[in-house]
């Protein structure tokens, strides 16, 4: 066993999905297995390999820092499930005590 | 249906275009047809999430116009085509197959969107896809799956499934798919279409919501190996919108199909593509396309790629790392799915019911996956060594390519599997990508071209042709070399021995104009 279900439901936490019992017993099965498979990397000897992060080698690609074409506030908006006074409406951010 | 409009949905690309040039056909009458294909058809297929014929005949007749005007018209102007909908379009609804985004109207259109629109190339509607391109089958779109036109008791590929069955059921003579482990040609693959992945960096991710960013990459889908490259032509390029495109002329891709020549090129068999795990009879025609191109001049010898075998590990935590990190900006708040927002709850609680309720199993088990591989303790065994291995992968490409011009391999291990057969079975699913994953990790250009029907269940069976990063064209020259002499041997193309749709019911006239 390479993860438990308690790990799982800290990993639902920690990825903001709320998950039922029945959800995370299911998940907890397939993502051992899932886990066992891929940790066949470990198999390969690379101390001294770097690791690799993209495909191409482009870094600090900049454009001018000119003004460009951007969207209004009300295309911004459009999208949002709540909004107010041109801004988007979001639930309590702190708790209340 | 009028002989006609049923003439006009056989027609390649490169056929249409020319027509609508020379004014045998109006880009309006083309594009009706395919309307009234979509109609007979989409009970049976379900490729297209949201077809939007009113906007596709206004496109159509604006290239009519433009045409009348003797304005010069692009290689594929009035020519339709199906959009994967993981690419955003201001004018149709977004979802990216995904409840958390029903309905989404994106605020801008996406570059390869914009630059289909700006060809004249007509934008059908939006097609059906596994959700957030995390899928080998369609089965996890949130607004279920799509069906394989050979056989409509199976799998038409994924996560580009949609537009693969739409190509192959003639609603659309080209598709736009995107890749991140096999996405475009594993689905070309199982319908028996041509479908390839560019250079990454090659097509512009601007716009294309991302699942893996270091992977994901659109490209074409077509029925025919010139009609893709007209495609991978007219949508690629430099674009300053997405940082890791690639600032380098788009390779000579359509002049490649139309050369359609292997004389004297060296093919390298992938000796750890094949054997255990691949059936029979996609090894068998497999096997005979390779000989084909021996007899057609190509110099054939096996090439070992050793940590191949390491992709698909590699490939399962570098992708749902990344997308872990991506699909964060499902928050509820910007845009999208908002659940329990009663005024009690908070912005947290708020955010984890959301993405409880609108992401489907696969989206959740990869978040958590990735989540798991990037947590402080695990990262270097899991992430931090697949990004190893990746280096590795990349460096037995670098190696075969000294020896031989291109890779060959099957696309897929097997032939398209029955609709539910893996839906609930991740690691039997993840299979379906065994071959195409190395590029993908690699970037290097990749396509899968139809080598014929295995035997045992008279489905189609993909090749894979594999050049190095930013020689799209040599795969295309491969491809159409192959396609060439498999039409000769076949007296038609592969699809003309798919049994026909269940479809074709008389159109009642109202139907006509659909969605006006």
């Amino acid at each position: 066993m390479s993860i438990t279900r308690d790990e799982v439901a800290h990993l639902a936490r920690l990825s903001r999905l709320t998950l039922t019992d029945a959800e995370l017993e299911h998940f907890a099965g397939q993502l051992d297995q899932i886990i066992g498979a891929v940790a066949r990397v470990q198999e390969v000897a690379a101390d001294q390999i770097p690791p690799m992060t993209h495909a191409v080698p482009v870094v600090n690609v900049y454009r001018d820092d000119a003004v460009d074409s951007c969207l209004t506030p009300e295309q911004a908006l459009a999208g949002a499930p709540a909004s107010e006074q041109a801004r988007f409406r979001v639930p309590r951010i702190l708790a209340e005590d | 249906m009028a002989a006609e409009e049923t003439e006009l949905t056989r027609l390649t690309a490169a056929e249409i275009a020319a027509a609508v040039a020379a004014g045998e056909a109006s880009a309006v009458e083309v594009t009706q047809a395919h309307l009234d294909r979509i109609v007979a058809v989409e009970p049976s297929v379900h490729a297209f999430l949201h077809v939007a014929g009113s906007s596709a005949l206004a496109a159509a007749e604006a290239v009519d116009r433009r045409r009348a005007a003797g304005e010069p018209l692009g290689p594929l102007a009035g020519v339709p085509l199906a959009l994967k909908d993981v690419l955003t379009t201001k004018d149709m609804p977004t979802t990216c197959g995904s409840k958390i985004l029903a309905g989404w109207r994106p605020p801008y259109d996406a570059t390869v969107t914009r630059r289909l629109r700006d060809a004249g190339v007509i934008i059908l509607g939006k097609t059906n896809m596994d959700e957030f391109a995390m899928g080998s089958s369609t089965e996890n779109s949130a607004f279920g799956p799509s069906a394989n036109p050979w056989d409509l008791t199976r799998i038409p590929g994924g996560s580009s499934g949609g537009s693969s069955a739409a190509v192959a059921a003639f609603e659309a003579p080209l598709g736009i798919g995107t890749d991140t482990g096999g996405s475009i040609r594993q689905p070309a693959a199982v319908c028996g279409i041509v479908g390839m992945k560019p250079t990454y960096g090659g097509s512009s991710r601007y716009g294309l919501v991302a699942f893996a960013s270091s992977l994901d990459t659109p490209g074409p889908l077509a029925r025919t190996v010139l009609d893709a490259a007209l495609l991978h032509e007219v949508m690629s390029g430099h674009d300053p919108c997405d940082a890791t495109s690639v600032d380098a002329p788009v390779p000579p891709v359509v002049a490649a199909a139309r050369q359609a020549d292997v004389a004297g090129l060296r093919v390298g068999v992938v000796r750890e593509l094949g054997g255990e795990g691949y059936q029979a009879g996609v090894q068998a025609r497999f096997a005979e396309a390779v000989e084909l191109l021996e007899s057609l001049g190509a110099k054939v010898s096996e090439v070992s790629c050793p940590h191949f075998r390491y992709a698909l590990p590699a490939y399962y935590l570098i992708a749902p790392s990344e997308a872990s990190s991506n699909l964060a900006r499902f928050d509820a708040m910007r845009y999208g799915l908002r659940v329990g927002d009663d005024g009690t709850r908070s912005a947290d609680e708020v955010m984890s019911l959301t993405r409880a309720a609108g992401f489907g199993a696969e989206v959740k088990r990869r978040i958590m996956l990735g989540t798991y591989a990037l947590s402080s303790g695990y990262y270097d065994a899991y992430y931090g060594k697949a990004q190893q291995v990746r280096t590795l992968i990349s460096r037995d490409f670098d190696a075969a390519f000294e020896q031989v011009d291109v890779l060959v391999s099957p696309t897929t291990p097997t032939t398209a599997f029955p609709l539910g057969e893996r839906v609930d079975d991740p690691m039997a699913m993840y299979l379906a990508d065994l071959a195409t994953i190395p590029s993908d990790l690699a970037g290097n250009a990749a396509i899968s071209v139809p080598c014929g029907l295995a035997p045992e269940d008279g489905l189609p069976v993909g090749l894979q042709i594999m050049a190095p990063a930013l020689a799209d064209d040599r795969t295309y020259r491969v491809a159409a070399a192959l396609e060439a002499a498999l039409q000769l041997r076949w007296g038609a193309p592969l699809l003309a021995q798919a049994t026909p749709l269940p479809a074709a019911r008389p159109l009642p006239p109202d139907a006509r104009g659909l969605g006006r």
